[in-house]
């Protein structure tokens, strides 16, 4: 039951990850996925001081407007001339100092691991149960965690339409009325949101690791963004499975052999995709020079 | 705790040294790696510094930070391998395979590091302190390390800075110039690694990047010149490193990676608001003197032209000039803001009030502000022909980001546009030598008569 749900914890961040993360990096913001994950280290920390527990939803909301101003900063930073990956770089890494300082200032009241939260600590899901009224709902992680994926599933289908264009042609949008900076900053929102509610369970690495890698993979393996979608989460479930095992075969962390695996598979879709892979790329150039010879 | 009882412990100095020569070279070659759009490859090659020192230790099993610094070495260089690979052969753009090998490697990391924990003789507990970071625990002979690598990374870049500035600015220039450039590129990176490697001690694996961008970006605000960009650079780092330094030994439980990190990010912000030319405040004074300039100029010209108007129509009457709110209407302001630029233009002397009706301001041209709106309108009208028939004169030598049009012209060119100006009767009516101007000069009535 305990390994069940542990999968499922990270079946269920992979494939909101994987899901959201096709967006961005269709929209060339992998990094920022990767800074969200880094800079709402103070919003955290702030909600538990504040709110003086670890409930889901203090956490959410502080992180969820941490990430908004994460976002924010860099669009400003950028007008204001500063190029985008040096302002993305400046930006987390500031925020995130202020996160650690508050962490290591405020140790005796915030019950927070930093090295906890780098890894995160997947296996103890279970154990951190939510009562509601009396009654034992299960992990708190899973129902943050699948709400936020219910919620971004909701989201994105009903404007599908719209985030589909806003990544592919922003101008276009623009032109014809669709509001492309509140797609941006909802899209953000999302990515916010799902990055706190996996980060506490599962550690920043996964949730930057699963942003990124299950996206990437499918965005080899196909040139339909809905299709791409779907192999996307896929492919973060099955790492998310196949990661367990083998972090249970190695004893070691749960959400760092996800990645790992997350990564081998993407390196099969590097070599191997019958379009963009390198060896299909490769024996199609030998056909062509064999035709011409 | 004192500052200066801080500095007398020696554990303080030495620490305070390793930070700020890291401040130091990490500056300087951050300047570089911005130059080249590579920000975020610090974070990168960090992140995956991690399997590296962690194979290192699975090997030998011992915690040399010599050791540790090859197999970060060895990891890093792998990294960059991946992302150039993956960007080259792929559509994948470089963000994202920068950000996919990050989190693969420092997965990758994590599985070594947490295999070691729980399977290992439990003498790994320095291990994940040289990740993630703790200046406090630099000792002597970390410091030397530290000194020996800052001095050959700040001795070679000071060697090969005419390469690597022609790799910063334009590589496909230095290949025709028979440079190696991927070769450079490669000792850049090597050399960042470095940096990398030699941070994560002090700072830890996300703040190591910091160290790279921050000064870097800060000096960017204060020149235009590399030297000097490199120079202020490495001198913003070695500052963060002696504030951060400080600001942690007065408060216990302060960990030092961050507020040097904090240091530099304030250096940053400073210079982002106040530096002198590109600033957000200069430029923000630019932005309102401009936008002051332009509704002056606006006013003037709406001014010139309700005369020219009214001489046009009844040239012989006597009238008085115009109130506020009539030139607003003709150039669309907000009242209030044309009386505010009247008011401007009165403390030039270029405008003056005639009269008071009873309730009203009326103004009117000084001979000099004549003059001055007379350029400006005939500035404007030549500007217009020449946008309007610009095929025409596709021969002229015309830079149009330049204000004025007619200091452009050669006197030939001059007088054929003013001929066609005044074919399609735009030429400015009311000009000095027409004699209008002693005509606005306060008569006895206390109008204007022409």
């Amino acid at each position: 039951m305990n390994t069940f749900l542990i999968i499922l914890t990270g079946s269920l961040v992979a494939a909101s990850c994987g899901f959201l993360g096709c967006f961005l990096i269709l929209r060339r913001m992998a990094m920022l996925g990767d800074a969200i994950s880094h800079a709402i280290l103070p919003g955290i920390v702030l909600a538990f001081l504040f709110s003086g527990s670890r409930d889901i939803l203090p956490m959410l909301i502080g992180a969820a407007v941490i990430g908004l101003i994460t976002v924010f900063i860099v669009q400003m930073l950028n007008q204001s001339g500063v190029k985008s990956d040096a302002a993305i770089g400046v930006t987390f890494t500031a925020l995130f100092s202020v996160g650690v300082v508050l962490v290591s200032l405020y140790t005796q009241q915030v019950d927070l691991d930093l090295d906890c939260v780098l890894y995160g600590e997947i296996a103890y899901v279970p154990w951190d149960t939510w009562q509601l009224g009396g009654t034992d709902m299960g992990p708190r992680a899973l129902w943050g965690v699948g709400g936020v994926f219910l919620f971004s599933l909701l989201v994105i289908g009903l404007f599908f339409k719209q985030f589909k264009l806003c990544s592919f042609d922003p101008a276009l949008a623009a032109a014809i009325g669709i509001p492309v900076m509140l797609f941006h900053y909802l899209l953000m929102t999302l990515v916010s949101l799902t990055t706190v509610a996996a980060f506490e369970s599962v550690g920043a690495i996964l949730v930057v690791a699963m942003l990124v890698v299950p996206s990437a993979t499918a965005y080899l393996l196909t040139d339909r963004l809905h299709v791409m979608l779907f192999i996307s989460m896929g492919v973060g479930v099955l790492s998310a499975v196949l990661g367990y095992f083998l972090a249970s075969w190695l004893d070691s962390s749960i959400a760092g052999a996800m990645t790992a695996v997350a990564g081998l598979l993407f390196l099969l879709a590097f070599l191997f995709s019958p379009r963009h892979g390198l060896i299909s790329k490769m024996v199609a150039r030998r056909k062509v020079q064999l035709g011409e010879a | 705790m004192n500052v200066w009882l801080a500095l007398q412990d020696p554990n303080t100095q030495w620490v305070l040294m390793g930070c700020v020569l890291l401040g130091i070279s990490s500056g300087v070659l951050g300047c570089f790696a911005f130059l080249r759009g590579r920000s975020l490859v610090g974070d990168a090659l960090a992140h995956a510094a991690l399997p590296g020192v962690c194979l290192v230790y699975l090997l030998t099993g011992s915690k040399s930070i010599g050791l540790f610094l090859i197999g970060a070495g060895v990891a890093g260089l792998l990294a960059t391998y991946c992302i150039t690979a993956i960007s080259r052969h792929t559509r994948i753009k470089e963000d994202t395979s920068l950000a996919l090998t990050l989190s693969v490697f420092f997965g990758i990391g994590i599985v070594l590091l947490t295999y070691i924990q729980h399977s290992a003789s439990g003498n790994q507990s320095g291990l994940d302190k040289f990740l993630f970071g703790q200046a406090a625990s630099l000792v002597f002979h970390d410091v030397i390390t530290i000194m020996i690598v800052a001095a050959v990374l700040i001795v070679t870049t000071a060697l090969l800075f005419k390469e690597f500035t022609l790799l910063s600015f334009d590589p496909g220039f230095g290949r025709g110039l028979g440079f190696p450039m991927g070769l450079l590129d490669g000792v850049l990176m090597l050399m960042l690694l470095m940096s990398v490697v030699i941070g994560l001690q002090a700072v830890g694996v996300v703040l190591v990047a910091a160290m790279l961008i921050a000064p870097a970006v800060t000096a960017r605000y204060w020149t235009d010149k590399l030297g000097k960009m490199v120079i202020l650079s490495g001198f913003f780092g070695a500052l963060s490193g002696v504030l951060g330094t400080l600001i942690s030994t007065q408060q216990e439980n302060l960990p030092t990676g961050p507020t040097i990190v904090l240091s530099a990010t304030a250096f940053f912000l400073l210079s982002l608001l106040f530096s002198p030319r590109r600033g957000v405040l200069a430029r923000m004074v630019r932005f309102l003197s401009m936008r002051n300039k332009i509704l002056r100029e606006d006013v003037m010209q709406a001014l010139y032209e309700k005369l020219e108007e009214q001489t046009k129509r009844r040239p012989t009457r006597v009238y008085y000039g115009f109130s506020g709110e009539h030139l607003a209407q003709k150039c669309g302001k907000r009242a209030s803001a044309v009386r505010k630029a009247m008011y401007a233009l009165q403390k030039k002397r270029y405008v003056t009030e005639r009269s008071r009706t009873k309730e009203e301001l009326l103004w009117t041209f000084t001979p000099d502000g004549l003059k001055e709106a007379h350029r400006l309108v005939l500035n404007q009208r030549l500007w217009d022909l020449y946008h309007m028939n610009q095929n025409q004169y596709h021969d002229l030598e015309i830079d149009v980001n330049q204000e004025e049009l007619a200091p452009q012209l050669s006197d030939e060119e001059l007088s054929l546009m003013l001929a066609q100006l005044s074919a399609y009767d735009l030429t400015p009516r009311l000009a000095d030598h027409q004699g209008v101007s002693h005509l606005l000069q306060p008569s006895n009535q206390g109008g204007l008569s022409l």
